[in-house]
């Protein structure tokens, strides 16, 4: 593995005097590294904003699209629940759906087309030196633009259902904070193991699937809480350790039922974010000068 | 255990300083190897049905061996070889996108790129768009692109196709934009791969004198090309590799003798690839 280092106050991918030599740690840099992707952070929004615009959904049309599509799909899983529990669910039950289904797939929409982000960045990643890492990002960056007409879809909803807005709400500020760091991570980490093995993508539509059957969206903590054997109590039991629970949990305290999120959930939530964020952001960093080879 | 005195760092440092002003490209024994796979899109469900089977798919290429040799600031260095000889990974190497095994790369300047592939980022954006995109990706800023974007748009001669997905454009336009992105980027070290025979016979006289403008100036080149007619013409030094390794530098007409005569084609095949 090798890298590249400039001299004092230099500039690694631009300024007037490079180095390039192997070293064995396996990653640049990390400081002047993240300084740069700061620096050219302009790249990953000009991408995302190209992107949206060659998918048209930066039009009214494609706005709509991106607030019908999780809609309906919100629609389909009422249905299901509603159906599994014998025709008991509420209105309420809508808004607790919605608003958790709306940040999972956020979440692993990130993660998605973060898979992508390298194996479509090909002909710019054998010609230009620059941090990869601006390639997952502009795709997080991506999937937050897409997330955000879903919030106000919520909020309406919200306003037609639960019917009351507090000031917990605005938890939801760092639940979303946290919700994009490990989204950076998860990103960054799928971006790596997609250039080693090309179907990673295809796999993760059933991944995801089953994350999300194991995840606190169709279902609440608190309706599993009285099972003392069986699926519902395993996952009860278990379902601390979902990476997304912690996020899931501490929106659903904040919003929907409008009180302060316990701590309990906001450390599981930034523990599990900024984990999956060093994790994801080595292995990319520790991959990445292998990319120009392996496309 | 060797130690320094203040006075010696001061003169070590004055060399590196006075040898950075005069040398451009610094290349010193410089290994390149690589694995790779078989494989064209290599697969999770492929490494798992092959398990057991104790096939090997991944092949180290030693792409570039002991390769040495610098350039000094507004000096035009050429390299040929035939084809598999390591010209293109030594171009990205020295652009840092490709790391060295071992050895060492000293650059001193801004560099830029005109390899093989070309610019085009997103073939489903603009023309317009994927300079932006380019430009921004190596560094420059917003500001900057604007100003050169309109010099860069007339010299490729894309008019209307700029605003037009890159994937209408023919071959040739494509070229002719990646040509006018790369020698309108201010570089100190241009590095081309290539790609100087880009579009038709007008655009070709085009980029030439373009080129011999940039050579005027006083620009660094590195230029790979199989025309050794315009090795000849623009360079003022060559090296000839051959499977990996550096078998000769000199003067361009030493080197495209002594690189004819050993692939038996004679002299007048120059002619024939020039533009």
């Amino acid at each position: 593995m090798s890298s590249a280092r400039t001299s004092a106050g230099g500039d690694e991918y631009l300024g007037e005097h490079h180095v390039y030599e192997p070293h064995r740690a396996g990653l640049p840099p990390v400081g002047p590294y993240f300084r740069e992707v700061w620096r050219r952070r302009g790249f990953a929004f000009e991408l995302a904003r190209t992107t949206m615009h060659a998918q048209n959904t930066d039009t009214v049309f494609g706005q709509l699209w991106l607030v019908i599509n999780p809609l309906l799909l919100a629609g389909v899983y009422y249905l299901l629940i509603s159906v599994l529990q014998g025709g008991r669910s509420t209105a309420a039950d809508f808004a607790t759906l919605t608003s958790g289904l709306f940040l999972f797939y956020y979440i692993t929409g990130s993660m998605q087309a973060g898979a992508t982000a390298v194996t479509q960045g090909g002909r710019l990643i054998l010609n230009t030196s620059f941090p990869k890492m601006l390639l997952p990002l502009s795709t997080v960056y991506t999937a937050f633009r897409r997330y955000l007409p879903t919030l106000a879809v919520y909020l309406v909803i919200h306003a037609l259902t639960i019917k009351h807005f507090t000031l917990s709400m605005l938890w939801l500020v760092p639940i979303l904070v946290l919700a994009t760091v490990m989204s950076l991570g998860l990103a960054n980490l799928f971006a790596t193991l997609q250039v080693y093995f090309r179907d990673t993508s295809s796999f993760l539509p059933y991944f995801i699937r089953i994350w999300l059957y194991l995840s606190p969206v169709l279902w609440t903590v608190d309706k599993l809480r009285s099972a003392k054997s069986g699926l519902h109590h395993t996952l009860y039991v278990w379902s601390p350790i979902n990476p997304v629970f912690g996020i899931l949990g501490a929106q659903g305290e904040a919003v929907i039922d409008g009180h302060r999120p316990g701590w309990g959930v906001l450390a599981f939530g930034a523990g599990w974010s900024v984990v999956l964020f060093v994790v994801g952001a080595w292995v990319f960093m520790s991959r990445e000068r292998d990319f120009a080879v392996r496309l | 255990m060797i130690s320094l005195s203040a006075s010696e760092i001061v003169d070590t440092e004055m060399v590196g300083k006075a040898s950075r002003e005069r040398i451009a490209i610094r290349v010193q024994d410089v290994h390149l190897t690589y694995r790779t796979s078989l494989q064209k899109n290599p697969t999770l469900k492929s490494a798992i049905v092959r398990l057991g089977r104790r096939e090997r798919i991944i092949r180290e290429v030693k792409a570039l061996q002991g390769v040495s040799f610098d350039v000094e600031h507004g000096k035009v260095m050429g390299v040929i070889g035939s084809n598999g000889a390591g010209k293109s990974t030594l171009m990205r190497t020295v652009a840092g996108i490709l790391p060295p095994t071992s050895g060492r790369i000293e650059v001193n300047g801004r560099v830029s790129t005109l390899l093989a592939l070309g610019v085009g980022f997103n073939s489903a954006l603009s023309g317009r768009e994927n300079v932006t995109l380019g430009g921004l990706a190596a560094g420059l800023t917003r500001a900057e692109i604007t100003e050169k974007y309109e010099e860069i748009a007339a010299f490729a001669e894309l008019e209307d196709f700029m605003d037009m997905p890159m994937r209408t454009y023919s071959s040739g336009m494509y070229s002719r934009l990646a040509f006018a992105v790369a020698v309108h980027m201010d570089p100190d070290i241009l590095i081309i791969d290539e790609a100087l025979s880009a579009g038709d016979a007008h655009f070709k006289k085009k980029a030439s004198d373009k080129m011999a403008e940039l050579v005027a100036k006083a620009h660094t080149m590195l230029v790979v090309s199989h025309a050794l007619g315009t090795i000849k013409e623009l360079c003022d030094e060559a090296i000839w590799l051959h499977k990996g390794k550096l078998v000769g530098r000199g003067t361009p007409d030493e080197m495209i003798t002594a690189y004819t005569k050993f692939l038996q084609v004679g002299e007048d095949s120059i002619v024939l690839e020039d533009f």
